[in-house]
């Protein structure tokens, strides 16, 4: 046996900000920028969404408050870029999980809290680049018109109640199995999109509408086109997006609790 | 050396009795898993000091997994307790001062090996250089390249490289050559052998006799849940199948030779002696000091004879494990 050269184990410490850092989220980035093919299709999707129902040229007529009806449909798509970049990203924990990477890296210092933040920001970054495709995509067409302020502001507006939707995908990607989350997801979002009435509106009054506003893609929908339609301001769609957001990022910490819990 | 048995009692463990209050690297107190109805550690009690490498050897559900998931906090005992270097095994972690290389998994295919390695050292408060692991784990040639383009033994090398970046004190393998060809084995053999020179304490856990055989300080032969045997590889040899001393002596008595401690059977054949013995050297030198015998020679049978008599049949211990996977 040779001399034990054992490290003063009191002169060893644990990482600040629960082993947070740039490099991680540089790191991350780098894989995502990589997985381009994943991250394509749902820049793509919204963007073919606009064009299809944006650009009819009796919309680019029709007034919807301080905007035309194309800049409205602009709006929609990219709230649901915003909900279907960051619901993937989020989701993409599940193959971190199948490849045993959470198991791994709970043989080193980084804080579960650290990593999920890095998980929230990388979603964030996704969603916001979806955003900006499908605006991009409306500045090149010239049809949606609006001031320059609403621009800003609705896409601020869709970026932050994207936050709900990065908790449902990191919910969902601790909660399903790996292979088909995004194939489960995709329909899911969907119809989340559907019933928050972000591709038609739904009739006032109806039943499915009484509905829709139970869901959690409602009251994302109402915040970012009031500013556009100057549709009064309803406190429900704050207290849905808090609910959800609420609902989401406590089933994802339950989850991550489960599966990194030591049995 | 102690030679344990199922029902060994416990024995100290945590601080180390030289005086300094040098913590143990590992110490185990009457550990136990139970999976459901399933006892996969029935009772462990280790103790491993600092700088020994240890092979913890035994068939596949002998509960070698379970203890080592135990040892780096991924599980919590059923009863007993777990201290790493003096302190529970998350903090160890969080510290940087225990390492693993585990047998698959753990690697994202989209990252590249030196990625990885970056990517695993930002998460320790201090680590060593990305480059000096890299080229330690003999994988300095293949920085960038994507893991998922990596073989077996590369991504075993790039496990290796991970688990030294915060200059551990304690390096747990676990079964960490399984899938390699002889030659990769070998080669990841010499690299941690030359690591372990520095003083770093080693444990793995391995099926492959020869490993324990050729690596190993101590091994830890487990069956069962429990600790059969431990000690150096040629104690644990002894214990099961003994060692036989044989040697050419005119006018033996065997009455004589069949009363020296650890004796079991003596042959006389002729002029050549056959003794059987759990104390090869004890008879070794009574022969040369006491007797006229010439022609000596010791001979302990294999690792495998003591493997397969000390664990038993393993086969229902198999499927155990299996299912906890």
């Amino acid at each position: 046996m040779s001399t034990p050269t054992l490290p003063d184990v009191t002169t060893r410490r644990a990482p600040a900000l629960g082993g947070f850092n740039l490099t991680l989220v540089r790191l991350e980035l780098r894989r995502l920028l990589r997985n381009r093919r994943t991250v394509i299709f749902t820049l793509v999707m919204p963007i073919v969404f606009f064009l299809m129902f944006g650009l009819n040229a009796q919309y680019a007529d029709r007034s919807a408050g301080h905007g035309n009806w194309s800049a409205s449909i602009m709006v929609s798509m990219a709230a649901y870029g915003a909900m279907l970049g960051t619901t993937s990203s989020g989701a993409s924990v599940a193959v971190e999980r199948s490849l045993g990477w959470s198991r791994q890296l709970r043989l080193t210092p980084l804080n579960p809290a650290a990593y999920i933040v890095v998980k929230l920001l990388l979603a964030l970054a996704v969603g916001l680049t979806s955003i900006l495709a499908v605006y991009v995509a409306g500045l090149v067409s010239h049809k949606p018109s609006m001031p320059v302020s609403l621009w800003i502001v609705t896409a601020l507006l869709a970026w932050a109640g994207s936050l709900v939707f990065a908790a449902f995908g990191l919910f969902m990607g601790y909660l399903l199995p790996s292979e088909n989350v995004m194939q489960i997801l995709g329909p899911v979002l969907a119809i989340l999109a559907f019933l928050g009435g972000l591709f038609i509106p739904l009739d006032e009054g109806s039943v499915l509408a009484t509905i829709a506003q139970f869901t959690p893609m409602y009251g994302l929908n109402g915040l970012v086109h009031a500013p556009l339609t100057t549709a009064p301001f309803k406190v429900t769609w704050v207290v849905n997006l808090v609910t959800w957001l609420l609902l989401f990022s406590t089933g994802a910490v339950w989850r991550f609790r489960r599966d990194t819990a030591r049995v | 050396m102690t030679f344990s048995t199922p029902t060994t009692p416990t024995s100290p463990v945590a601080v180390r009795g030289d005086g300094a209050g040098t913590p143990v690297a590992i110490g185990l107190r009457g550990v136990t898993k139970t999976y459901g109805a399933v006892h996969a550690v029935r009772g462990l009690d280790l103790e491993i000091a600092p700088g020994e490498i240890v092979a913890f050897l035994g068939p596949n559900g002998a509960g070698k997994t379970s203890t080592i998931d135990m040892i780096l906090g991924l599980s919590r005992p059923t009863s007993g307790s777990v201290a790493v270097l003096g302190m529970p095994p998350h903090q160890a972690i969080r510290r940087g001062l225990v390492s693993a290389v585990m047998q698959t998994g753990g690697l994202l295919k989209d990252l590249t090996v030196a990625e990885t390695v970056a990517f695993t050292a930002s998460l320790f408060h201090s680590a060593v250089a990305v480059d000096d692991v890299l080229r330690r784990a003999g994988i300095a040639g293949i920085a960038d390249r994507l893991v998922g383009k990596c073989s077996g033994g590369e991504q075993q090398r790039l496990r290796f490289a991970m688990a030294l970046l915060p200059d551990p004190a304690l390096l747990l393998l676990d079964e960490p050559t399984t899938g390699m060809d002889v030659e990769g084995r070998r080669s990841f053999w010499a690299a941690i052998r030359a690591d372990a020179e520095a003083g770093r304490t080693v444990l793995f856990a391995t099926h492959y006799l020869e490993e324990a055989d050729a690596y190993a300080d101590r091994i830890i032969l487990i069956s069962k849940g429990r600790v059969v045997a431990d000690g150096t590889s040629a104690q644990v040899r002894a214990l099961a199948s003994g060692t036989t001393v044989r040697a050419t002596l005119e006018g033996a008595d065997p009455e004589t030779l069949r009363r020296l401690p650890g004796v079991d059977s003596v042959e006389v054949r002729g002029d050549t002696v056959l003794v059987h013995t759990r104390d090869g050297d004890g008879v070794a030198r009574y022969l040369l000091n006491q007797t006229e015998a010439r022609d000596l020679q010791v001979t302990t049978r294999g690792l495998e004879d003591a493997f397969l008599a000390l664990t038993g049949h393993e086969d229902d211990a198999t499927e155990i494990e299996e299912s906890h996977r």
